[in-house]
């Protein structure tokens, strides 16, 4: 398979190809070996490479994703490159600006990094732990779920179904993503679900 | 789509209308390029701008928008008067020859079975007529003054090429060359494909512009071959595959439905379902519906769905009122929903008529928004002066902003528009403290299921029967959902000879392995297949094209059954032998059905057998005819939008489309042309994707703010200048935006009367990187297609004056 063929190593092979054989010919000796350790190595070689797909549109432009050490986390992977996956059979290696610009919208100044929760009436996020804002979300969709489900209509058919809750499900999220939040909002008993297939 | 991005590289005719593939879909839009340079394919655009498609087009003709039916009518009108069809496929391969009920009639713009009060049809009248024997009646002369090829000439015999001048402002010639270019290919030797987007959907008549263009596709004989097919761009990445699992109110995953209160029982809901032949020899694949709603039920709720339980049919909650997005936000304005989860998701930016949507969101008790970035929705209690001018002391909601790992922070599947499943590898840790949407609805699921073991509840049944047994129940892995997805064998399945084909315990190879019977498992019977006995196909990345027509066979999974072009049958002859050595794809060997992709039919069904191609249809053939499954009609007929320059030239008497729904039949929230005489449109630009590029800091740069694009002659009129800010508003709200003066619009002349079009992109808001707007929706109607609700945002009326201050 292609992707047991990374980029990385091949672009080692390359570079050591080119310092071996080229300025080798011209007879540089000495002045080769200094040359070459002033050169940098390039920064494709000290990165991780993933294949991965552009999150915009419906054309799903294969994309090569590189990564290396974060600077703002450290022990953490953080994306430094992304360019078009030549291999793929429909974008053939390229993107569009919204694809070529996708770092910008990983680093966007406007990630969420935390979890934040707005009090009612208020007029600013605080920032609040993963296990407060689970924990309390779970609590107001139960109040409301036992307040509002309803089990049988009229005649007595079994329904199990809890008008009073939305979802608007994403649709850049995986299939495998797609698939757990319609077991998770179907399974609660909702039928306001939507996606943006509609609009 | 019906056939595949690649595929276009083998047309020889592309039109693009509805869409505008070079600006938002530039990396497909190269196999158009491709087709140009290589085969000398032509490309023909209509639309309301001459735009970036147009630009490299050998044809292009403009059109008033909303009045798309007027014109592909004339199309379809035009390839019958002039006897200019592939008579062979429409005999064979299309219901021509049925025929229809005697007491179904048209008149003056409304179908027979019309309900003014509820603004729909009995659609009774619109049936077959059956025979004794239990089939439908046909006349393969197609003479018969009944049958649907008769009816249809009748019907879009008004749709001259000058009524399409008159409805559509489009000049007669420039129609014309549009209707004989599409003529060209009906004949088996060429091959037009047709590409369109939410330029077609987008209307209160979109389904039926779409199925207009399936019509013209069927007549020339251009559905099942290579270069053909009626081709949806669509949006988001991976909106074919959300929109395949069905995270939609009525759905079930792969397009089976949510049981209504009519149906109590598990049988009931299935006879309605499981669709007998209406003539003899057809597949009529629905009949394996049971098949693939017991594995589903089998999937979803694990070793409780039993035989004796009905496979857990009464825990499935049961639709009284089907939610699409307005009526979501309609509801919320009546203050009865209490909380909303938005997963990548901007109503407030993407739903119409912002100004409503914005006072439904005050009404909820919580909001919790669970996004990578930053929306305007999670922010809509802040006051953005003009932009978003709301009192943030009186708000009550509680909202939470949750951060998710972006898409290179994760990996799974997504299904381009080709409907193929590819996967993705994760590339880097996730950002900060967020999580992946997977973990964070795992979490509070479980969450909620333990409230209710150890308090009890309303509807605790039901909640505790979903199976939920992931190895980590709190992580569940892409890897288990997908094989989940697929399915697998529960006990041995054997064949019709009592031979196993699949172990107890094996993945399932393909849906042709589901049982009714409790015997096999999986969520979504199209994807069965895509990780079958041999492993995950989505993760194959063999590029190899043997045949050279852009098959790609071995990449990924196309569903179903990994076929790249569907009702490929139709590609040769009945007698099997392909139509022209030109368009040779699939074909009969004498044993067999080959060719280079998966054939979309029982491979060894030989010719004789008359099974049709389109084997899902009871009829075994494509529908020019659809009987009952169209709420606005069998046929299409032009309706005018709703808020419209002009009355309806052809029907005066009707006012948008009869069926459409219009909440509390109100008829005020309409603007008039009287008051408002400019049309509208909105469309998105190469540099942004919806609302969320404008949070991304290089396409900010290159688009950095509103927009509104007009004529030379309307700037004039109106005494507005190049780069001057403009205030446009409509019935319902306002925005500003800067002018963009240019050639590409022009004023139409329609019914007699002067029409202008202005254009509004779509992407600007009041966060991120992008100078504050306020949504383009303040101004459009919440009014949908009848069919699929999807709203009206591609023509709506407005009127604009520029505002003072200096030009830039
Ligand atoms: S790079 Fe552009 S064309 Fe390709 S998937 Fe992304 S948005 Fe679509």
């Amino acid at each position: 398979m292609n992707m047991d063929l990374s980029r990385r190593a091949f672009l080692k092979g390359a570079s050591v190809g080119v310092a071996g054989t080229t300025l080798g010919a011209f007879g540089f000796g000495g002045v080769e070996a200094a040359y070459a350790a002033s050169v940098k190595p390039f920064r494709l070689t000290t990165t991780k490479e993933a294949r991965s797909s552009c999150p915009y549109c419906a054309v799903c432009c294969g994309m090569m994703i590189f990564s290396a050490e974060s600077k703002a986390e450290a022990g953490k992977m953080e994306v430094t490159h992304i360019e078009g996956d030549v291999d793929n059979p429909v974008n053939r290696g390229t993107l569009c600006p919204k694809g070529a610009a996708a770092i910008d919208y990983i680093k966007s100044k406007t990630r969420v990094k935390y979890p934040m929760y707005r009090k009612p009436g208020t007029n600013t996020f605080e920032r609040v732990t993963w296990d407060f804002a689970m924990e309390r979300i779970a609590k107001l969709m139960k109040e409301d779920r036992d307040a509002n489900f309803i089990e049988t209509n009229n005649d007595g058919v079994p329904v199990n179904r809890w008008p009073t809750m939305a979802f608007l499900s994403g649709s850049s999220v995986t299939n495998e993503t797609g698939w757990l939040t319609y077991k998770v909002s179907r399974g609660l008993g909702m039928l306001q679900i939507e996606n943006q297939a509609r609009i | 789509m019906t056939n595949s991005w690649t595929d276009i590289k083998n047309t020889d005719l592309v039109w693009i209308m509805g869409g505008n593939a070079a600006e938002a879909h530039p990396c497909g839009f190269k196999w158009v390029t491709e087709a140009k340079a290589e085969r000398g394919a032509k490309l023909m655009v209509v639309d309301p701008r001459f735009n970036r498609s147009a630009a490299v087009a050998d044809h292009y003709a403009p059109i008033r928008p909303g009045s798309d039916i007027a014109f592909l009518s004339g199309v379809v009108n035009y390839l019958l008067t002039n006897d200019k069809i592939h008579h062979e496929y429409v005999r064979h391969y299309t219901n021509a020859a049925y025929i229809v009920r005697d007491d179904f009639e048209f008149n003056e713009g409304l179908f027979s079975g019309y309900d003014e009060e509820k603004r729909s049809y009995d659609r009774s009248t619109w049936e077959y007529v059956m025979g004794p024997d239990g089939f439908a009646v046909r006349d393969m002369t197609l003479k018969d003054p009944r049958c649907v090829f008769q009816l249809m000439k009748k019907h879009f015999e008004i749709y001259t090429p000058e009524m399409v001048e008159r409805v559509s402002g489009t000049p007669k010639d420039k129609f014309l060359k549009v209707a004989e270019w599409a003529a060209s290919t009906a004949n088996g030797e060429r091959a037009m494909t047709i590409m369109y987007a939410l330029g077609w959907t987008q209307h209160s008549s979109g389904a039926q512009n779409i199925r207009t263009a399936a019509m013209i596709q069927l007549l020339c004989g251009n559905i099942g071959i290579p270069g053909g097919g009626v081709n949806a761009l669509r949006g988001h990445s991976n909106v074919q595959g959300i929109t395949d699992v069905g995270t939609l109110t009525a759905a079930i995953p792969g397009y089976l439905a949510l049981p209504t209160d009519k149906e109590p029982t598990l049988e009931a809901h299935l006879a309605k379902r499981t669709f007998k032949p209406l003539q003899p020899n057809q597949t009529s694949y629905w009949q394996n519906y049971p098949k693939f709603y017991v594995s589903f039920l089998k999937s979803y709720f694990g070793a409780k769905a039993t035989k004796e339980n009905n496979f857990g049919y009464d825990w499935l909650p049961k639709v009284d009122v089907a939610y699409d997005a307005l009526r979501m936000f309609d509801v919320m304005h009546q203050g009865k929903t209490t909380g909303m989860l938005c997963q990548g998701f901007n109503p407030l930016m993407s739903i119409a008529y912002s100004g409503k949507t914005v006072a439904a969101l005050s009404k909820l008790k919580f909001l919790v928004s669970m996004d990578p970035i930053e929306t305007d929705t999670v922010r809509f209690w802040e006051n953005h002066g003009e932009f978003n001018d709301v009192d943030t002391a009186s708000i009550q909601t509680e909202v939470f902003m949750l951060p998710v790992t972006s898409f290179a922070e994760e990996e799974g599947s997504f299904t381009n528009s080709s409907r193929c499943i590819q996967w993705k590898w994760p590339a880097a840790d996730p950002y900060f403290e967020s999580r992946k949407d997977i973990d964070i609805l795992s979490d509070l699921f479980v969450r909620i299921r333990k409230l209710y073991e150890t308090e009890g509840g309303t509807g605790k049944d039901p909640l505790m029967a979903i199976d939920w047994s992931y190895e980590n129940p709190l992580e569940p892995q892409p890897d288990e959902l997908l094989r989940e997805l697929n399915g697998k064998a529960l006990a041995d399945v054997t064949d019709a000879e009592g031979n196993v084909i699949r172990r107890a315990g094996e993945q399932l190879a393909g849906f042709g392995e589901m049982r009714d019977d409790g015997s096999t498992d999986g969520s979504m019977w199209i994807y069965t297949g895509v990780y079958g006995p041999k492993g995950n196909f989505a993760q194959r990345r063999d590029n190899d094209d043997p045949s050279g027509l852009g098959v790609f066979g071995n990449w990924g999974f196309s569903w179903p059954a990994n076929r790249r072009i569907q009702y490929n049958r139709a590609s040769a002859d009945p007698q099997g032998k392909p139509w022209s050595e030109a368009k040779k794809y699939m074909y009969w060997d004498g044993q067999r059905w080959t060719g280079p992709d998966v054939p979309d039919y029982v491979a060894t069904i030989p010719p004789e057998q008359a099974t049709g191609p389109f084997i899902m249809n009871a009829e075994g053939v494509s529908r020019l005819w659809v009987r009952g499954l169209m709420a606005d009609g069998p046929f299409p007929a032009h309706y005018e939008p709703f808020e419209s320059p002009v009355k309806n030239p052809i029907f005066p008497a009707i006012r948008g489309n009869p069926a459409a729904r219009v909440f509390n039949n109100d008829m005020e929230i309409f603007g008039d042309s009287s008051e408002f005489s400019i049309v509208a449109t909105t469309y998105r630009l190469t540099e942004h994707f919806h609302f969320w590029t404008k949070n991304v800091h290089t396409n900010a740069v290159l688009q950095p703010e509103a927009i509104v694009e007009m004529s030379e002659q309307l700037a004039k009129e109106k005494g507005i200048a190049m780069g001057q800010l403009v205030r446009i508003w409509s019935n319902r709200g306002e925005v500003k935006a800067k002018a963009v003066v240019t050639k590409r619009l022009v004023p139409l002349q329609v019914d007699g009367k002067t029409v202008h079009t202005i254009g509004l992109p779509l992407h600007f808001g009041f966060i991120g990187e992008t100078k504050k707007a306020s949504p383009i929706n303040s101004l459009t109607p919440p009014v949908g297609d009848a069919n699929s609700q999807t709203p009206e945002f591609k023509a709506f009326l407005v009127d604009i004056e520029p505002v003072s201050g200096p030009v830039a």
